[in-house]
């Protein structure tokens, strides 16, 4: 390292003018990168590990700008260079791969055409061979059939493909940096582990120098030789990858390194260690918690615990519908299959004029015939990668979505054959309820947290006039461990964990038996994933649920569920009890699954 | 394409029959009385009974109706009371008056507010934003025969610029051979310039006087449409790597941001059509919409349904055009069609 560093940040700070004063997301922050090097800069949201990637590349937006501090990039001072030299810079000797793949190519061009407009741009190639150029370019990120997917358009690709033409695009003009920003959250696993695996070989093929930049520490570690920690706009702290995840050094990571799913831990281990955990608490008492927000729930069953066998009403009202005994499940689901017509496939009129019947059958199955029930108590995960039909499952046990064909029963009655649109009416609604993937899309911005969570309520509880509902929002409010005093805020006024608060209390709001969790935790920072994670386990053993949980993420399934599904193609691949899949998977795609997570090198 | 086509025309034929039946009725329900207003002020009971059976209103509804479907079904529009000319012939010669000038007049304000817009877009809170602010509300704050007003007032009487605001073409010119009716293409069709100056001079003011007031409703939606497109995650791809400002604002995202302008386009384009009377008034223009003013103050039935249906199969025609430019402009459109 007694070179000039290829990357050399020093006392950087970055400032935001906003409506309420400048905000400084970024503060006094060094770093360096040596050519060659990969560095992990791994953080929360907030941390601005994204303000000083765009910082480097000098691309923050408007109302941002560098305060103080040096970016120095091969010598030369970034924050003094012409914005002629810096566009020069970008795309040629630095680059950036994005979060969110889809989004980030022009949705209207194609995908060669983008490739070749850089490689235009930066004189790697003349107009007449930028095409030849574009689809080498598309096939060194082992796209095939790299000729015709230069005539494709992003939103006829998957999302790893989409992130393989961005890395195509970063890469194009051979730059001597990459900064990956989150280039896999949102993606499958396996995914994830293909596109990683892709970006170190091409970057460590040509010497390059990578920054990546993600919020999983597991990740992190596992494909980058330094890892630099950050908190609100500092740097904590700086280590070998090896070593950081041996011996952590600050707290704040040692709390990241405890709140990150793993095996082998509890949903307990998540949480920080001072946090209490022994306050006795009675069952179905209400769970008072402090105002601080993101505290831990004092009480946490493990994973090993067996499914409630004793299916106790929590309240009167439990019984009344005809629970068939203790002898049937819940939720039972038979054959289930879900049907829809295949993209492009001649419809109405168009089938009339068809010629010929068209060789692939009209219909796509993305639930094809599965079988699977859920016990009183017990929490199912139902896992798999995008497009494998779990949400469909899930939509259609909501009763969301119409089935095509198969059997759902709930509680003694076929819930299957009432259609989606009639089913909102009936007093059966408040009995199976969702949490939402997005804490922020699902809630609805001009309601109050409060009227949020009074919504079921009103719409098919007994309201019971306004102070009887409030005091019922203060009580869920309690439970699910929201301040009572952010029960007039809107969703825009509250932070993530709280938003998932009040999606879970609107859940819980009807005190349902059965809750369709899906992926709830997706959009939260790993501690309040934590969090949440405890807090779903904590009602569930209060309020005597059960929960069909739908997740991409096996380490979490782990953590919360009794049970696991495995589904790939619409089919059921593997099911059985969590730690028994996990530790000795039988089928080859489960296998798969599991060896495509991170491992940090331990 | 040619199947979506088809289909959107197939689609269009039960709109179009309401529009029918619900403007004849439209206009048996106005007050007025045909019958009366033609035997004139003077005429007896008898007289105006004979007008009214001649014109066969003396029939019930469902007659009426049924004799006016035959007809139209042979592409009979009905005769004028008030012109004696037949609706089908005067509508074919006002019809390109109006769309001429129209189509003229939203051109010239494509070329102003499409830039403007994304200027302002570029450059939110600057002088150029603060100026196309300005200046769209003042354009759509204005009513047209003011602005058509002033323009006269200064351009042909204080300046002398313009032209004597006289219809389509000074009296010493001849109209050139119809053959798309538009005066502009068909002068050129004939290699006259100087009809061609002379129409030109004739149509600068009246489209000046309607690009004004459509202005704002495309600046704006340029510009909001713009700011949106250019706070998106491909835009800053684009800059991150290092394409030029000019290839980031107009190819990748002016394209993306242009969806909702040609939408807005369409609307004002069917708009100003049928509603640019007062411009039609100020300049003596033969238009369509003019015409079917004065048909409706006479309760003259036939020109006003013909003017009605007219304007109903245009809007059909119309919003066509801009799904197809959807598919042009937008590759995931052309799929789901």
């Amino acid at each position: 390292m007694s070179e000039v560093p290829l990357l050399d940040v020093r006392d950087l700070t970055v400032e935001f003018h906003t409506r309420r004063g400048t905000v400084r997301a970024v503060e006094h922050i060094d770093l360096t990168l040596a050519k060659g090097e990969t560095l992990a800069i791994v953080g929360e949201s907030g941390s601005g590990k994204s303000v000083t990637s765009y910082a480097v590349m000098r691309i923050l937006d408007r109302a941002g700008r560098i305060a103080e501090g040096s970016v120095r990039f091969t010598g030369l001072n970034v924050h003094d260079a012409t914005e002629e030299a810096m566009r020069d810079l970008r795309g040629r000797e630095m680059s950036m791969i994005f979060q969110n793949p889809r989004a980030a190519l022009n949705p209207i061009r194609k995908v060669g055409r983008q490739i070749a407009d850089i490689l235009v741009r930066h004189v790697q190639a003349a107009s007449n061979d930028a095409a030849e150029k574009a689809v080498e370019a598309l096939e060194q990120v082992r796209i095939a059939r790299p000729r015709e997917r230069y005539h494709a358009y992003p939103f006829e690709l998957s999302g790893g493909m989409c992130q393989r033409v961005v890395i195509a695009l970063a890469l194009a003009c051979r730059p001597q940096l990459l900064i990956a920003d989150e280039p896999t959250t949102g993606l499958d696993v396996t995914t994830q582990k293909a596109v990683m695996d892709l970006v170190v070989e091409l970057t460590r093929e040509r010497g390059m120098s990578t920054i990546l930049i993600t919020h999983d520490l597991g990740l992190a570690a596992a494909y980058c030789d330094r890892v630099v920690v950050m908190e609100k706009g500092h740097v904590v702290e700086t280590a070998d990858s090896k070593a950081i995840f041996k011996a952590p050094a600050h707290g704040y990571t040692k709390k990241l390194m405890r709140a990150t799913p793993r095996p082998g831990v509890t949903l307990r281990d998540l949480l920080p260690e001072d946090s209490p955990s022994t306050s006795p608490r009675l069952r179905g008492e209400v769970v008072a918690r402090s105002a601080a927000g993101e505290e831990a729930p004092p009480r946490i069953a493990t994973v090993e615990k067996a499914p409630h066998p004793d299916p106790l009403p929590a309240s009167g009202e439990r019984e009344k519908d005809g629970v068939g005994g203790e002898a049937e499940p819940l939720l039972v689901v038979e054959k289930l299959v879900k049907e829809y017509p295949r993209q492009g496939a001649p419809a109405g009129l168009k089938k009339l004029f068809a010629k010929r019947p068209s060789p692939e059958p009209d219909v796509f199955r993305a639930v094809d015939g599965i079988s699977f029930s859920v016990d009183r108590g017990e929490s199912v995960g139902l896992v798999g990668e995008s497009g494998c039909g779990k949400s469909t499952t899930s939509m259609m046990v909501m009763r969301l979505l119409d089935k095509t064909d198969g059997m759902i029963r709930f509680a003694g009655g076929d819930i299957g054959e009432i259609p989606a649109k009639n089913f909102a009416r009936l007093p059966a609604r408040s009995r199976i309820q969702m949490v939402f993937q997005d804490p922020t899309d699902s809630l609805n911005p001009r309601f109050t947290a409060a009227r949020a969570i009074a919504d079921p309520i009103l719409r098919l509880g007994e309201a019971g006039g306004r102070d009887a509902v409030r005091a019922r929002c203060e009580d869920l409010a309690r439970q699910v461990g929201l301040p009572i005093e952010l029960l007039d805020r809107f969703p825009h006024q509250l932070s993530g964990g709280q938003k998932a608060r009040v999606g879970i209390a609107r859940a819980i709001a009807l005190k349902p038996d059965l809750i369709i969790l899906d992926e709830p935790t997706a959009a939260l920072d790993v501690s309040v994933q934590a969090v949440v994670l405890n807090l779903l386990q904590d009602l569930k053993d209060t309020l005597r649920m059960s929960y069909l949980f739908v997740s991409h993420d096996l380490n979490v399934v782990r953590l919360l569920c009794n049970r696991v599904i495995v589904m790939r193609t619409g089919r059921i691949v593997e099911q059985g009890e969590t730690s028994r899949v996990l530790k000795a998977p039988e089928a080859d795609y489960t296998r798969d699954l599991l060896a495509a997570i991170p491992h940090p090198p331990l | 394409m040619l199947a979506m086509i088809l289909k959107r025309l197939l689609v269009a034929i039960p709109s179009l029959i309401g529009v029918v039946i619900i403007t004849f009725l439209l206009t048996r329900a106005l007050p007025g009385d045909p019958a009366a207003y033609f035997a004139g002020p003077a005429a007896t009971q008898e007289a105006i009974a004979q007008v009214r059976a001649k014109l066969g209103l003396d029939q019930p509804l469902p007659t009426q109706f049924m004799r006016y479907a035959a007809d139209l079904a042979r592409g009979d529009l009905g005769t004028s009371l008030t012109t004696g000319q037949p609706v089908a012939t005067e509508i074919r010669n006002r019809l390109p008056a109006s769309a001429e000038l129209t189509l003229l007049g939203l051109i010239i304000s494509v070329l102003i507010a499409v830039p403007l817009g994304i200027l302002a877009a570029t450059r939110p809170g600057s002088l150029v934003d603060h100026a196309c602010r300005v200046l769209t509300t003042a354009g759509v704050s204005l009513p047209v025969f003011f602005t058509g007003l002033i323009l006269v007032y200064v351009f042909y009487y204080l300046l002398g610029f313009a032209p004597a605001p006289l219809g389509r073409l000074d009296v010493f010119f001849s109209a050139p051979e119809a053959i798309t009716g538009f005066y502009l293409l068909d002068s050129l069709i004939a290699r006259d310039l100087e009809t061609f100056r002379a129409a030109l001079a004739q149509l600068l003011l009246p489209a000046l006087t309607l690009a004004i007031f459509s202005l704002a409703p495309i600046a704006r939606m340029t510009r909001a449409s713009m700011l949106a497109v250019l706070a998106s995650d491909f835009v800053r791809t684009a800059r991150a790597n290092g394409l030029t400002p000019f290839t980031v604002v107009v190819t990748y995202a002016f394209r993306n941001a242009m969806l909702p302008v040609v939408t807005t386009l369409g609307m004002v384009f069917s708009f100003l059509l049928g509603a640019n009377v007062l411009v039609e008034k100020v300049f003596a223009w033969p238009g369509i919409g003019s015409y079917a003013v004065e048909a409706l103050i006479a309760s003259d039935f036939a020109p006003v349904q013909g003017f009605v249906l007219t304007m109903a199969a245009l809007y059909v025609a119309l919003n066509l055009v801009i799904d197809i430019l959807y598919g042009l402009i937008d590759p995931r459109v052309r799929i789901e069609a």
